[in-house]
């Protein structure tokens, strides 16, 4: 290292003939050869971030997107579906199935006999596989009475299991899952009986109290609804405030009052829009709780600011000489706004709105306070309905204790993430075709 | 050029006409009693040095200067004999009869044929597509510039050259026909050669219109103008023929600024 320098030193100073300035320039080049390397520095930390958190986020959350199954010898016992024989819709539609999934699964593990043994036999498969067994029943009745192997979904612990969760060197007091199911889930193992699928259920379903039966559904159709709402109330409203602004209104202390308020509430603490709209869209309205109609409003209140700001300084940034050749040809000034202006200034409206828009798809505060953290399993038809949204979904299922919701927290904010870069790349394409055009 | 057209016309009745125009930005006085008169179909050069209020009055002449929030007009300016500052007349329709080319050539974003048609377009004096097509053409051809764009009508006019911008500019103006013409220093940001070339093209306007140059350069306005004034301190020195006023100025400051003393 001292070799280097050393040897360099009357090397440089040939080239660089001797000059109270070549100390000098050899100092001015260090720094900026540190200036670069420090840059070069904090973008790979940025990046080896990126990697390590999406890494982290895909690694926990892709086993979500599958699902244990077992195979089973199920019996449509008619004693339980259809005692009578009278092959009654209504009798079918009402039928115990839960019982009938219950007497399957002791058929199928007939060693298993005391009666704590046999809760935590019922356990084995999903709650809602008797549901399942109804929907087949109903679809095709000539079932009853006849024994087939099916492939029943596993419940959450079971799950776990084949994913390689749970430990099984640990005490059985300390895991989820018991001596005897392991001795049943082995056996079903060796049989070939177990398989994992693609999870399609964690795409179509809205949320539930079971990790297997809990999908994104929901909340995705809450996200959609209220940014549907957002987008329609802030983009207008946010242009036209940001046209009278840049274009019309006449520079007063007034303007300058609105334009300092603008600013100001860019910055407001969103959880305050929540608190705005609690008061006003729910008490003072009456508007629904929970539901997207009133979720947009409140995201629209908050996304206004960043709409305004970035239309203003896109307009900002179309050259006066465009208005006053416009101007000098008998244009009106609105025809001045609209046929030059605001084209020209469209793409960095664009790009302010999506900006604005992916930050109202991941707010979860405001939404809060109106309600929208409510536990809903149906899918929101409209915008009244109750529903959820994405980022609230992703806090609930954080705050679960089943260890399967871990998984889908992860898969959750990975379907987050794919939407946020869906819309960049929307605001990219949308950007393009507007500046082709001019 | 012609010089003598700059006597002959002198008894007819001007086009436009200042009487004690006043211009304030906020408290400052731009602008003191300028009375000063268009003659019709003859190109008036308004020269002087830096700030002297020359392209402030220009901007009167089509009130552009109405967009500044600060700037304040007093006195009277006609398009004959009307009031241009009167609440009768819209100012939107007093820029299609007065209109403007700006210092730098300033093209919309659009193909050249849209930039011609747009005036036109806007103020309804073409509807069909052949009407507009032929619009375009005699104004891309009266600003000379048709022979050099007709097979690219439809490619951005912002991709030619400054020289030819700056025509495309003129056509576009000419293509509303407006009575009378005003062109801010429209060939300062151009080399010598397209300077010639409009130069050219302002003596062959004068038929048609009436033009009003503001020009830094005094070669400039002796080659194309018939009127000259001269500008001073927000003061309208001298005006006359422009042959008089470089050869026989009747104001010293007017000599000192043609002789190159000051400005």
């Amino acid at each position: 290292m001292t070799d280097a320098i050393m040897n360099s030193k009357p090397d440089t100073a040939e080239i660089r003939r001797p000059s109270p300035g070549g100390e000098r320039l050899k100092k001015r080049y260090a720094a900026e050869r540190r200036f670069r390397l420090y840059g070069l520095c904090s973008i790979l930390a940025a990046g080896l971030m990126l990697v390590f958190l999406v890494g982290s986020i895909v690694g926990t959350g892709w086993s979500a997107f599958l699902q244990t199954y077992v195979k089973l010898s199920i019996t449509f016992d008619a004693e339980y579906l259809d005692p009578a024989g009278t092959g009654d819709p209504a009798q079918l539609q009402n039928a115990d199935y839960g019982g009938l999934m219950k007497k399957n699964l002791r058929d199928n593990f007939p060693e298993v006999t005391g009666r704590s043994d046999k809760r935590k036999l019922y356990n084995f498969v999903s709650p809602n596989a008797g549901y399942v067994l109804r929907d087949m029943v109903i679809a095709d009745p000539a079932l009853v009475g006849k024994t087939l192997d099916l492939w029943v979904k596993a419940s959450d612990d079971i799950d776990m299991l084949t994913k390689g969760y749970v430990d099984r060197t640990e005490a059985e007091d300390n895991r989820r899952v018991s001596n005897a199911e392991l001795a049943w889930y082995d056996k079903l193992d060796n049989a070939d009986r177990v398989e994992t699928r693609f999870n399609t259920d964690f795409f179509v379903n809205a949320d539930s109290r079971e990790p297997e039966e809990a999908g994104i559904l929901g909340a995705v159709t809450g996200s959609l609804l209220t940014l549907l709402i957002t987008l329609l109330l802030s983009f207008p409203v946010g242009v036209m405030a940001a046209i009278y602004l840049e274009e019309f209104a006449p520079k007063n202390r007034w303007t300058d009052l609105i334009e300092v308020n603008i600013n100001n509430l860019a910055a407001v603490p969103s959880i305050v829009f929540g608190l705005l709209g609690l008061a006003m869209f729910l008490n003072f309205f009456g508007f629904p709780r929970s539901a997207p109609l009133v979720g947009g409003m409140v995201l629209a209140l908050m996304t206004l600011p960043t709409i305004i700001i970035a239309a203003r300084s896109a307009l900002k940034a179309v050259p006066p000489s465009i208005r006053e050749a416009a101007l000098g040809l008998g244009a009106s000034p609105l025809q001045v706004v609209t046929h030059h202006v605001l084209p020209l200034a469209m793409p960095g409206i664009l790009t302010g709105t999506i900006i604005g828009m992916a930050q109202a798809l991941g707010e979860t505060a405001p939404l809060l306070m109106i309600g929208m953290i409510a536990f809903i399993v149906d899918i929101p038809g409209g915008f009244t309905d109750p529903a959820t949204v994405l980022p609230v979904q992703i806090y609930l299922w954080a705050d679960s204790p089943e260890r399967a919701f871990v998984e889908r927290t992860s898969a959750a904010i990975m379907v987050l993430l794919a939407f946020l870069i869906f819309m960049n790349f929307v605001a990219v394409l949308l950007r393009r075709k507007f500046e082709r055009r001019w | 050029m012609s010089k003598t057209s700059g006597s002959s016309a002198s008894g007819t009745t001007p086009k436009m006409k200042g009487d004690k125009v006043k211009v304030f930005y906020g408290e400052k006085q731009a602008l003191q009693d300028v009375d000063l008169e268009i003659k019709p179909n003859e190109v008036t050069a308004l020269i002087g040095p830096s700030g002297c209020g020359k392209s402030t009055f220009l901007r009167c002449l089509n009130r552009m200067n109405d967009v500044i929030d600060i700037c304040r007009v007093e006195g009277k300016i006609t398009l004959d004999n009307e009031d241009i500052y009167s609440s009768d007349l819209d100012p939107v329709q007093l820029r299609a009869r007065v209109g403007m080319v700006f210092q730098k050539p300033n093209p919309f974003p659009k193909s050249i044929y849209d930039n011609i048609a747009y005036g036109p377009r806007i103020h309804g004096t073409a509807s069909s597509k052949a009407e507009i097509d032929e619009i375009v053409e005699t104004s891309l051809t009266k600003a000379g510039l048709w022979e050099e764009v007709k097979d690219r009508l439809m490619e951005p006019g912002t991709g030619l050259s400054g020289g030819q911008q700056q025509r495309l500019c003129i056509a576009r103006a000419i293509a509303v026909n407006p009575e009378v013409i005003l062109m801010d220093e429209p060939c300062s940001a151009l080399d010598p050669i397209a300077t010639a070339k409009i130069e050219e093209l302002i003596d062959e306007l004068r038929e048609n219109f009436t033009i009003v140059i503001v020009t830094h350069s005094m070669q400039q306005a002796a080659r194309v103008s018939q009127r000259t004034a001269f500008f001073h301190l927000g003061e309208l020195v001298e005006v006359g023929d422009t042959e008089q006023i470089f050869t026989n100025p009747t104001d010293s400051r007017t000599q000192g600024y043609i002789t190159g003393r000051f400005g």
